[in-house]
């Protein structure tokens, strides 16, 4: 399993020879350094850290620029853990950058949702509202009927209303790479990633490829 | 690196379009290629640009004709769209605005544009 971290810039779009249109996200990807190595022996599970862009040490608490400092490494402003199969082919310090991808591999993207704030049915969960006309009144995005009378006299649970939305983890999967620029540390995918502008994404080789399903078939 | 250029490094992948520059008020023959099943041809859309709309690969312009029975027709095209073969400028107009939507109000002879001099 390989990944990277990364940071959103922006989308754009692609035309194919036929004329095909593409939409394409822009990421700058990389450059990654190693930082921890977790092993089965002494952590009970295989991971690499990867640390993401470079930063003025006074941004960094005392402990986490020692944690980078001890291998010599320079302050990182994120550190995220990537579960590896084979935690000793890398080493601390190693520098991962987007050449391990390849045009065409299918890749997930993690990514953390815009925060939407408090937001009602139709914006959370694409109720319809309420009618417009005949009469009505304050119905328009209105809920409607959340349950039955006295019989069962509550509210079922799980049911879907107003509340909190975005802010959340969210990972988008299969999607294909369509440019890779190790020069510049960039990488487009096909379609859309979670989050906002420069937000912090995480790329990981795809879990769930055609190939890895037409076995279990 | 800013987000600009590393956009721009992207769409560096589209080809270059085979559009010359464009005014509002040209009026420009489209050699537009189509698909048909295995079949390709190319068509040919004449009539005056009213808009030119975005940047970078996302920038389009719209051709409006009169077609047969006194239609208006209007066609959005992506600048940057390989199936454009060729774009010719026919004539040149003056015109004082950069969007010429007051020509779909316009019939005959009010809806002529006066030649650009140069």
């Amino acid at each position: 399993m390989k990944g990277i971290l990364g940071k959103k810039l922006g989308m754009t779009r692609i035309f194919k020879e036929n004329g095909e249109v593409v939409p394409v996200t822009v990421i700058q990807a990389g450059p990654c350094f190693v930082t921890q190595i977790k092993t089965e022996e002494k952590d009970g599970y295989k991971a690499i850290q990867l640390g993401f862009e470079e930063v003025k040490p006074k941004s960094l608490t005392r402990p986490e620029l020692m944690h980078l400092r001890k291998n010599n490494l320079p302050p990182l402003r994120y550190l995220k853990e990537i579960r590896v199969d084979n935690p000793e082919d890398y080493e601390v310090g190693q520098k991962i950058t987007v050449s391990i991808f390849d045009v065409g591999e299918k890749v997930d993207v993690t990514g953390w949702s815009k925060g939407r704030g408090f937001a009602g049915v139709v914006k959370r969960w694409g109720f319809s509202g309420g009618p417009r006309t005949h009469g009505q009144s304050d119905r328009v995005r209105a809920p409607g009927s959340i349950g039955a009378g006295t019989d069962p006299g509550r509210v079922i649970k799980g049911l879907r209303m107003a509340g909190r939305m975005g802010n959340e983890r969210v990972t988008v999967q299969n999607l294909e790479v369509v440019y890779v620029d190790p020069q510049r540390n960039l990488l487009a995918v096909k379609g859309a990633i979670p989050g906002a502008r420069n937000s912090l994404v995480i790329i990981k080789q795809a879990r769930k490829t055609e190939e890895k399903r037409k076995r279990y078939e | 690196m800013n987000v600009q250029e590393a956009i721009k490094a992207v769409e560096q992948l589209n080809p270059q379009p085979s559009v010359p520059e464009l005014r509002p008020g040209d009026t420009v023959r489209v050699h537009y290629k189509f698909t048909e099943g295995d079949k390709e041809r190319v068509q040919v859309f004449e009539g005056v640009v009213i808009r030119l709309r975005g940047t970078g690969a996302g920038a389009t312009f719209t051709v409006r004709r009169i077609a047969s029975h006194g239609i208006g027709v209007e066609r959005i095209f992506p600048i940057h769209s390989p199936n454009i073969q060729k774009v010719e400028i026919v004539r040149r107009a003056k015109v004082r605005r950069a969007k010429l939507y007051y020509l779909r109000n316009l019939y005959g002879k009010a809806a002529r544009l006066k030649e650009k001099r140069e």
